[in-house]
This record gives C-alpha cells, structure tokens and sequence, in this order.
C-alpha cells in the first residue's frame, strides 16, 4: 500500500444539530423559484416508529441533466473554486440538507433534476442521490429518488434495473403530492428501502 | 452521441468502515438495514458533489473559542490536519464541519441530560473550507468525556465529530476525531465498530508538539483520507 490509510465512518450521533443544520440547508433553490418542488417524507426505523435526529442530504443534476463540477465534462465552467462557480442554473445549489423534526419529516425544495448519462451509453432517469446519517448509524445509509410520473425513463434506468426485486426497487419511486413528492425511507423492515453501496 | 470519459473511485477497503449492525452499540438494532447494500456502478452522480463555499462561512466560524462575548472554559487546543485522498492527493476548497460536547462532557443540545454545566461561552460547532494544500485548522477546548445510556457504566471517549465532503458524492464521510492515549477506547462499542485495528488508530489524532503554541495551547494533528480515484476511466454517453 503507497497511499495513507482511508478514514473509517463513526455515527453522527444524537446530537448533530449543534452543528450541521444550516437555515437555507432545506433549498436547493430559493423559495419562489419557478418550477421548485417540495421532496417531503419520514425516515422510520425497523418498528415503524420515526427517526426524530436524523439529517437527510440531497444531491442531483439541474434541469438539464448536469453537474457544476469539474469531472462533468460538460460543464461549461471549467472551475472548481466554490466562489468561481458559474451554475448553469443560476441560485441552484443541487445540494440540500434537512434534520428530521419530532414526526421524523424532512422536506427539501428543489429543482426536478434530468437525465443523466449512464453507464456504457446508457441513460439514468431523473434521481436525487440521498444520505441518511442518524445515531445509530456508523456509516451513511445511500439511496436514490427516482419520480413516479417517468414510468419509461425508469423502465430503462439501469441502477433500478439492477435491482432484481420489484418490491425493493418500488422503495426507489416518490409518491406525487400536491406540491411536489413524497419519499419515505424505511431504515429497517418489511418496508425496507432498497440501500446502495457506491 | 458525445462519448465522455470520466474516473471512478476505490471502494473502501474491507474492514475500514463499521458494519451497520453492531449489537454492542444498542441504536444500531432498529437501525440498521438488515439487506445489505446493493453495489452499483459508479456513475455521473456519484464522482461530482457539491462545492460549498466561502459565502456560507463566518470569520469566527474555525475559532470555537471566540463565539460569545466570554471564553469557554477548558483546555485551549488547535486541531489541525489535511483532508487528502487515498493517494495522497490534497483535497482543497472543501468543507469541513465539526461539533463536540463542552470541557465537562455536555452538549449544547436539549437532548444532552448528562447532569454536567453547560458553558454559556461555548456552542461547540465550527466549519471552514481547506485551502490549496488541503489543510484545516480549528481553534477549540478539549471535550470532556460523558455516560451514556448504551450499558451500564457506558462512557464515551473524548471527541470531536467530524463531517467532510470531498469533491465527490462518494467522498462524503462523518466520522469522530479521538485523542491519543485515552483509557474509554477498550469500553466502547462505536470506536470499536471498526473491524480493522490499525484503521480504529487513524481515527486518533496525534499530539503535534511543533503546533503547540507557546503559552497558549496544546495542539493536535488529526489527518482524514477520503476515497482515491480509480486508474483506469469509465465511458458515459451523453444523448446528442
């Protein structure tokens, strides 16, 4: 081995929230941003009860299916200094982060992602890649969000591919609300979310 | 068609990182998923990440000492380190975001019923951004050890939570900074969740004697290696 050793994953423990929780954490976009819909949802542990000191991060392309980033070969700016970042979509930041409340709820408004280049040629769906980091967790739980109203575009999505089981893949697809989507994740359980190892 | 040629990153090797499901540490039980991850292919989304900057930093921000009108009691310490990949390779412009209990064991937090004084000159949160050569610095008071409620006579050793982003999705890591030599290690089920011993030991900063400063405060080196890249690049297409 040349390199230095990877740091290992400890839990975020009870009280994160001294700490992590940002005010504009919960937006991508700035309210009032045309097209900005709510991804709200419950983090539930294997009982069903809710997980009330979990935090909930988001990541995801813009509209168009792209990352202000420089391993993106299509960004248009080449730049990675965080105060020299030009966002394709103005004021988007791609990214949010929300702690659940005492139900366990966490609610993020952003912007519906697009497709996103694939693995040998093919096309992912729209997602939204989550974390889940809680006490009682010693590593990061990952998952992603796909959207219900993309039945074709998820049909040929191959990370929902590979997930043979069709009651875990479903654990992948937001429900439609009035204001955006819902999307729940089952730590544990006959509901389980289907997790990913990236 | 555009072809786009992108790289991957190592998956972590065996042992580095807990396994959800640890007994010993009772929260894990509810917790932990009970299938285990499905592995998917690196793609896009993964190997970008979001660049958090300087716009949501304060200048008092690294300095936990210097955040109320009074200073915290305890022990005055710098902690300091690079944030590198597994390579080696400094990684710079990246957030880094810490939070600990006060000198006497206590969290600022409402949940926190550790029957120990809070400090009314310490919140025990910090950030800043690493600079060109992936180095962080934090001016802060050592923590106190506390109980918890996982067994009896439970304590956890003195800590300090880390969270780092990287530059990649797949490089986002929370972990805990502990301090060299303390007798808690062999009693606690979360330091000891890691399989592999010499990977618990990179989570125990070292005492850095050269960045003690004088009549001032002790200091502490604290190094966090995240995922190195893959030699060789993957192809991704993009619809015309």
């Amino acid at each position: 081995m040349t390199g230095p050793g990877l740091t290992p994953s400890q839990t975020a423990g009870p009280f994160f929230a001294i700490g992590l929780p940002w005010p504009d954490g919960p937006y991508a976009v700035a309210p009032g941003t045309p097209g900005a819909v709510w991804l709200r949802g419950r983090v539930l542990d294997g009982a069903g009860d809710p997980v009330t000191d979990a935090l909930v991060e988001t990541w995801q392309a813009d509209p168009d299916g792209r990352f202000d980033h420089p391993d993106d070969p299509r960004a248009a700016a080449g730049g990675y200094a965080p105060s020299a970042a030009e966002p394709s979509a103005p004021g988007f930041r791609r990214f949010a982060r929300c702690p659940t409340d005492e139900a366990g709820r966490y609610a993020i408004l952003t912007l519906r992602p697009g497709p996103v280049p694939g693995p040998d040629g093919s096309t992912q769906a729209p997602h939204l890649a989550m974390s889940v980091f809680a006490r009682g967790l010693l590593d990061r739980v990952v998952t992603r969000v796909y959207f219900p109203d993309q039945p074709e575009a998820n049909a040929a999505d191959p990370i929902l591919a590979s997930v043979v089981d069709s009651a875990a893949r479903a654990t992948l697809v937001a429900a439609p609300a009035a204001d955006g989507y819902t999307f729940d994740v089952h730590l544990q359980g006959p509901h389980e979310t289907a997790f990913f190892d990236v | 068609m555009t072809s786009i040629v992108v790289s991957g990153y190592r998956r972590a090797t065996e042992g580095v990182h807990p396994p959800l499901a640890v007994p010993a540490y009772r929260s894990t039980l509810r917790r932990a998923p009970s299938r285990p991850p499905l592995i998917i292919p690196t793609t896009l989304t993964e190997i970008t990440g979001p660049a958090l900057g300087e716009r949501d930093l304060g200048p008092l921000d690294a300095d936990l000492t210097r955040q109320h009108s009074g200073e915290p009691l305890g022990e005055r310490i710098i902690v300091h380190g690079r944030v590198l990949d597994e390579d080696g390779r400094a990684v710079p412009n990246s957030l880094v975001e810490v939070w600990q209990a006060n000198a006497a064991g206590r969290y600022a937090h409402d949940g926190d019923r550790h029957p120990a004084p809070l400090d009314a000159n310490f919140s025990g949160a910090g950030r800043c951004l690493t600079d060109d050569q992936g180095r962080y610095r934090f001016v802060t008071i050592r923590p106190g050890a506390y109980p918890w409620r996982n067994h009896h006579n439970a304590w956890r050793p003195a800590h300090i939570h880390f969270s780092v982003f990287g530059r990649a999705f797949v490089q986002r890591l929370v972990t805990q900074m502990y301090f060299p030599g303390d007798p808690l290690f062999g009693q606690d089920p979360i330091f000891n969740s890691v399989p592999d011993p010499a990977a618990r030991e990179r989570m125990v900063s070292t005492f850095d004697l050269d960045s003690t400063e004088h009549e001032w405060a002790l200091a502490f080196r604290f190094d966090i290696v995240l995922r190195g890249r893959e030699a060789t690049p993957f192809e991704t297409q993009e619809e015309a």
